[in-house]
């Protein structure tokens, strides 16, 4: 029997009357990827124009990335907020998310709901709020600045990620530590936390990357020599088609790809 | 939850008291441990935003007044962007649905472990930057980009086609985007439809046809809604996608409010459009939340 003619679930489907659905599927998947690789092979051309496939390889684009001291500087802004609104969200949203979880307040899930209110706000609101607001108390072109709206930002989704995580997690435990005399802080870090950690570990790595793709506040409140790779990359962008831009396309597009594989791995771990 | 269980204990009733007390002090001491996380929210989100409210309704000769919502509704230029911003939205909420509801489909009859692989295809392009997404779709897609050069070699058009800088590079570029915040949810919902449906269904002499239409769509309508309305909300408010893609042809709301704030420096005008952005998408979520118990679809809540 040919494949295609196979039942392809227990109904009377075959994978033949289905074809047309794994074809859409896969031009639908197609579509979704190839646009972000095809910019990697793009970004090795020694044109001065972008070309697929390119005629000449060479390294060019990144040699003017790593050699300009704009670029550079604006990487390791990057850098230091995504990694300070990590160490700043996670805890925060941590706690926040298991004491709303664990309470019996009737206040807490009007609480959650406030916390997550920067997920419902439009992004370019709370980026003029805070130009607006930082021009008054002096925090436009500051690190802290960006590293507070980043954390802003990255709180919620980090609540959300451990809310999940403490939803199938039998908080029993914690409780019979207790009666055994733990106090709940003590219960909370060697019972709960560490059976947890994957999830906070995966909510550290999102709000990482929160921060470090996040462009629209960016535009606004960071700035001179505090500006991120994010508001460089969009000015250039609006202006010309500049290959330098490729090149650092493709080192965002590895570490997307390493952190993602990551919470994937984590994910598989936990379970 | 944490206090459930030790109200259930019978207490003597000489303890109840300093018991309840207990109780109540441990919920408060608790609520203290968001209050970090709530003073952030507060003084990124809240106090900003509020002040913009606060300055929308303020005029230009220093006065309450509603001189900046008339404005709205007096110029025919906000008018197009309001008519723009809808357009966009709704066109990406459709394109996605089109092309996300067979994925998710396809993606829910494959086994767990297959199906895991695939979505890879949906995570990847979710995990890279936006503004990464956004660039490729501009080389692609510009006079001498990859597509135009691709559909004259096979003969598809002969001259190349101007396909960004304008509304349809802005669709593309969009639906590209937003297409995994509607396929998650959806394919959340449909991995929830109990197979066993569809079998009875089968075994009382529906074609399969027939049985997706009467069963299997009904039941994945929740996860699609939801999917859609966060496209459409999100789309509402975009602004670095339209910015590069549009090339400036494509105002929407978002757009119009940068450019207020660069050309004309009026607080107040583009304080006013944010708030109607605000508005409206707290009129779309709440709208939906009392149709769909919302939440329960996005956070999982039972």
């Amino acid at each position: 029997m040919d494949w295609w003619k196979k039942p392809a679930s227990d109904t009377q489907v075959t994978h033949g009357d289905r074809l047309w659905l794994y074809i859409v599927a896969t031009i639908v998947m197609l579509l979704l990827v190839i646009p972000t690789l095809i910019v990697m092979p793009m970004s090795f051309s020694d044109s001065q124009y972008l070309e697929f496939p390119p005629s000449n390889w060479s390294l060019r684009w990144y040699a003017e990335y790593v050699d300009s001291s704009k670029w550079m500087r604006a990487t390791v802004t990057s850098l230091q907020v995504g990694t300070l609104t990590m160490l700043l969200a996670t805890p925060l949203g941590t706690l926040a998310a298991y004491a709303l979880f664990v309470s019996g307040h009737r206040a807490a899930k009007a609480v959650f709901v406030f916390l997550i209110t920067p997920m419902i706000v439009p992004v370019i609101l709370i980026a003029i709020g805070t130009f607006y607001a930082y021009g008054r108390v002096g925090l436009n072109n500051t690190i802290t600045g960006l590293v507070l709206a980043h954390t802003a930002l990255a709180t919620p989704l980090v609540m959300i990620v451990i809310t999940a995580a403490l939803r199938t997690y039998d908080l029993n435990q914690e409780r019979v530590a207790r009666s055994l005399g733990s106090t709940r802080l003590k219960a909370f870090f060697i019972i709960t936390l560490p059976q947890i950690k994957f999830s906070v570990m995966t909510a550290a790595l999102l709000s990482f990357l929160t921060s470090f793709d996040e462009v629209i506040i960016a535009i606004f409140i960071s700035g001179g020599s505090n500006a991120t790779l994010t508001k460089h990359m969009f000015s250039a962008l609006r202006d010309y088609i500049d290959p330098t831009i490729a090149a650092i396309s493709t080192i965002l597009i590895l570490v997307s790809t390493v952190l993602l594989l990551t919470t994937q791995f984590i994910g598989s771990r936990q379970k | 939850m944490g206090s459930d269980n030790e109200k259930s204990i019978k207490a003597n009733p000489l303890n109840e008291q300093p018991l309840r007390l207990q109780e109540v002090r441990e919920q408060w001491m608790l609520l203290g441990l968001a209050a970090p996380a709530v003073l952030i929210i507060v003084a990124i989100i809240l106090i900003p935003v509020g002040w913009l409210f606060y300055l929308s309704f303020v005029g230009s000769d220093g006065q309450l007044s509603l001189e900046h919502y008339q404005k709205m509704i007096q110029y025919k230029s906000y008018a197009r962007v309001f008519m723009t911003t809808f357009q966009v939205s709704m066109l990406t909420t459709l394109i996605c649905i089109l092309i996300g509801y067979p994925l998710a489909y396809f993606l829910a009859l494959l086994p767990q472990r297959l199906a895991g692989f695939f979505m890879l295809a949906v995570l990847l392009p979710f995990w890279t930057s936006l503004l990464v997404r956004t660039y490729a779709w501009l080389v692609l897609l510009q006079r001498k980009g990859i597509l135009n050069d691709f559909a004259i070699h096979i003969g598809l058009w002969e001259t190349p086609i101007k396909l960004v800088h304008n509304m349809t590079g802005t669709l593309i570029g969009m639906a590209h985007i937003m297409l995994p915040f509607l396929v998650l949810p959806l394919y959340g919902a449909m991995r929830k439809i109990e197979r066993d449906m569809m079998h009875a269904a089968a075994n009382l002499g529906a074609s399969p046809i027939h049985a997706f239409w009467k069963i299997f769509f009904p039941l994945s309508l929740s996860g699609l809604v939801a999917g859609s309305l966060i496209v459409f909300v999100l789309c509402l408010g975009f602004y670095v996608t339209p910015a590069v893609l549009g090339g400036g042809r494509v105002v929407m709301v978002a757009t119009q409010i940068t450019a207020i704030l660069e050309n004309q420096f009026d607080w107040g005008a583009a304080s006013a459009l944010g708030v109607v952005l605000l508005v409206a998408t707290l009129v779309i979520l709440y709208a939906a939340s009392r149709l769909l118990k919302l939440d329960s679809a996005l956070f999982g809540k039972h």
